[in-house]
């Protein structure tokens, strides 16, 4: 049987992330995700791997970057407005075709914002905060043992696709303690792997074959259009094979709620508030937030009344919300922000008063 | 007949794009000869930055990858971290290295990252068209500074080697020239030291190459020769700041 253990969010993303096979990490302390950079200064050595603290979030991803093209696995990790800073590095990534794992354990903004959770994120993630067009992978587990799963599912994908991808969580995940089984140890890749499945890395040529050139920049315009369509076709697989997402009790439901992560738990105890007061409420729980799961929205039933996103967010999540129900069903709005968490019933009296309203 | 010359297997049989009188060329080369020489040509991964030499990875016949604005530092550090065994080296300009990537460069430096930085420095941004650089003397004129830098807008130049010297883990730091023949064979030899001081993983090695902008100075490429020796070699003094024992 396997080993259940007591572990924090954070400590438990390094780790799985560590036995998913990567081997190298850069990071920059930053609120509240700190636990995996300490985390990885102490652990990332017993197995044969490297940690380094970098002098700011711009820094590290860029180390990533560098790490990532020997065509080793490296994992990295921050906060929202680290995020950000990290955005150049995402849109350069995906340019140059370079595999990486990214950890955001998000918290509320804008600016430096605070340190609780948030979602507020969504957007920037999303939607590509860098430049150009370009998209990485989200996913958005709900809870601890979804996001050790994630993260080690994601060291493939990354590199499957050669893109980074990134496992979204908020604060109340990094820092909550859950039972986990973590999976088994992933071996490192070799540098005979490398060779092999990675024959674009940069480990030296020996003289044995041309130089091998990683990069973004594309002068002539034709070249570039070229490049931007070999890119989005990667975007269109992404479309159609990492779409994740759940669904409970859409049947016969008068309001469905669309929720992920710390958010979609409050939602489940709402929707069972809500049928005690003889509402039926399903949910929709998205765990790729890019791609969007648009199909999902074709599963609810015509009865309902109301789709409403459920967001620690201002209605960033509802926009992609709207796209997909393209206008078959009223779209309404509970939030809170600031790193303010609402409770079950906060959520469930809202939504009785949405309905009062749409009857 | 004795083959008295022979050209570097370091640097790939095509033309550059170079301006017809820049110097990257000559640094190009020395970098590449002294990597042959050594035998690491195929062991080497480069790192190119942005700005004119971004595409110095068509010439180079090493392993290499363009790196985001300033950010070659960091990535050499990423590099340098996940292959302990290979000889890594950045190869920057003077917009890169000492203003948008003035934070990477001195922390590659702190940290003591065993790699080697080759910084072209020729006092202005040449691939943007000529805009001041933090290195532009007081009253040369660029683009942005059409009168000449100011001191009282735009400060005095950075002397990035004197700056780099302060920091521990820059084991080896040195200015050199390519304005005359006897300035690049002095360039070759710090070159070849830097890279010996890797070889040795003694610390960060850092060489700064004062170069030429003939396009941008608006100068032909003898003028620029000189004015460099004129003008850039006063303010950059030449020589060795840092050298390990272990080198000399």
């Amino acid at each position: 049987m396997k080993e259940k253990k007591l572990m924090k969010g954070n400590e438990a993303f390094a780790e799985a992330a560590i036995r998913g096979g990567c081997s190298l990490y850069f990071g920059y302390p930053i609120t509240p995700q700190n636990e995996i950079p300490e985390y990885m200064s102490r652990e990332l050595h017993k197995v044969g791997g490297t940690f380094a603290q970098a002098e700011s979030e711009l820094a590290a991803i860029n180390m990533a970057y560098g790490g990532a093209l020997t065509g080793k696995h490296v994992f990295i990790s921050s906060s929202s407005p680290g995020i950000a800073l990290m955005q150049e590095g995402m849109s350069f990534l995906a340019s140059a075709e370079v595999p990486l794992v990214i950890m955001n354990v998000s918290r509320g903004g804008p600016g430096v914002g605070g340190i609780q959770p948030g979602q507020g994120d969504y957007r920037q993630v999303t939607k590509g905060g860098g430049n150009g067009d370009y998209h990485v992978p989200v996913f958005a587990p709900a809870s601890i043992q979804e996001s050790v799963d994630i993260i080690y599912e994601a060291v493939p994908i990354a590199d499957e696709y050669r893109n980074p991808v990134m496992v979204l969580v908020d604060g109340m995940l990094g820092q909550m303690m859950e039972p986990v089984v973590l999976p088994p140890i992933r071996r490192q890749i070799t540098s005979e792997e490398i060779a092999q499945k990675k024959p674009w890395a940069l480990t030296g040529h020996k003289g044995e074959r041309t130089h091998n050139v990683v990069k973004s920049l594309r002068l002539k315009p034709d070249e570039l259009e070229k490049h931007n369509i070999h890119l989005e076709d990667k975007y269109k697989k992404m479309k159609r094979e990492l779409i994740r997402y759940q669904t409970d009790r859409l049947q016969g439901a008068t309001v469905v709620f669309v929720a992920f992560g710390t958010m979609s738990r409050i939602i489940n105890e709402a929707v069972d508030h809500l049928e005690k007061a003889g509402i039926k409420a399903g949910i929709i729980r998205p765990i790729s937030l890019w791609p969007f799961p648009d199909q999902a929205f074709d599963e609810i039933d015509p009865c309902t009344k109301v789709i409403i996103s459920a967001e620690l967010s201002l209605g960033q999540m509802m926009e992609d919300i709207k796209s997909a129900v393209a206008g078959r069903f009223p779209v309404e709005l509970i939030y809170r922000v600031g790193g303010m968490v609402p409770t079950p019933m906060e959520v469930a009296d809202k939504t009785k008063k949405i309905l009062e309203v749409i009857a | 007949m004795k083959k008295i010359f022979e050209y570097t297997k370091g640097m790939l049989p095509v033309s550059t794009h170079y301006c017809p009188g820049c110097t990257h060329g000559i640094a190009h080369r020395l970098v590449m000869e002294v990597l042959e020489e050594r035998g690491l040509l195929g062991e080497s991964i480069g790192v190119a930055p942005i700005g004119c030499s971004i595409l110095s990875h068509n010439y180079m016949n090493v392993d290499m990858c363009e790196s985001a604005h300033g950010r070659a530092p960091a990535v050499a550090s990423g590099i340098r971290r996940a292959m302990p065994d290979k000889i890594v080296f950045t190869y920057q300009g003077d917009g890169d290295l000492a203003s948008i990537g003035a934070g990477e460069i001195v922390h590659a430096a702190h940290r003591g990252e065993k790699f080697t930085t080759i910084f072209v420095n020729n006092a202005i941004y040449g691939m943007t068209g000529g805009q001041m650089a933090p290195t532009t003397l007081i009253g040369q004129k660029s683009t942005t500074g059409i009168e000449g830098r100011k001191k009282e807008i735009s400060g005095m130049p950075l002397r990035v080697a004197e700056m780099l010297a302060t920091i521990d883990g820059a084991v080896f730091v040195e200015r050199v020239a390519l304005n005359t023949p006897a300035n690049i064979r002095k360039a070759k030899k710090a070159i070849d030291k830097a890279f010996a001081v890797q070889e040795k993983r003694l610390g960060f090695s850092f060489v700064e190459v004062l170069s030429t902008c003939p396009t941008n100075w608006g100068l032909n490429p003898v003028e620029s020769l000189k004015w460099l020796g004129k003008n850039m070699i006063p303010y950059y003094p030449l020589g060795n700041l840092r050298s390990p024992e272990e080198v000399e």
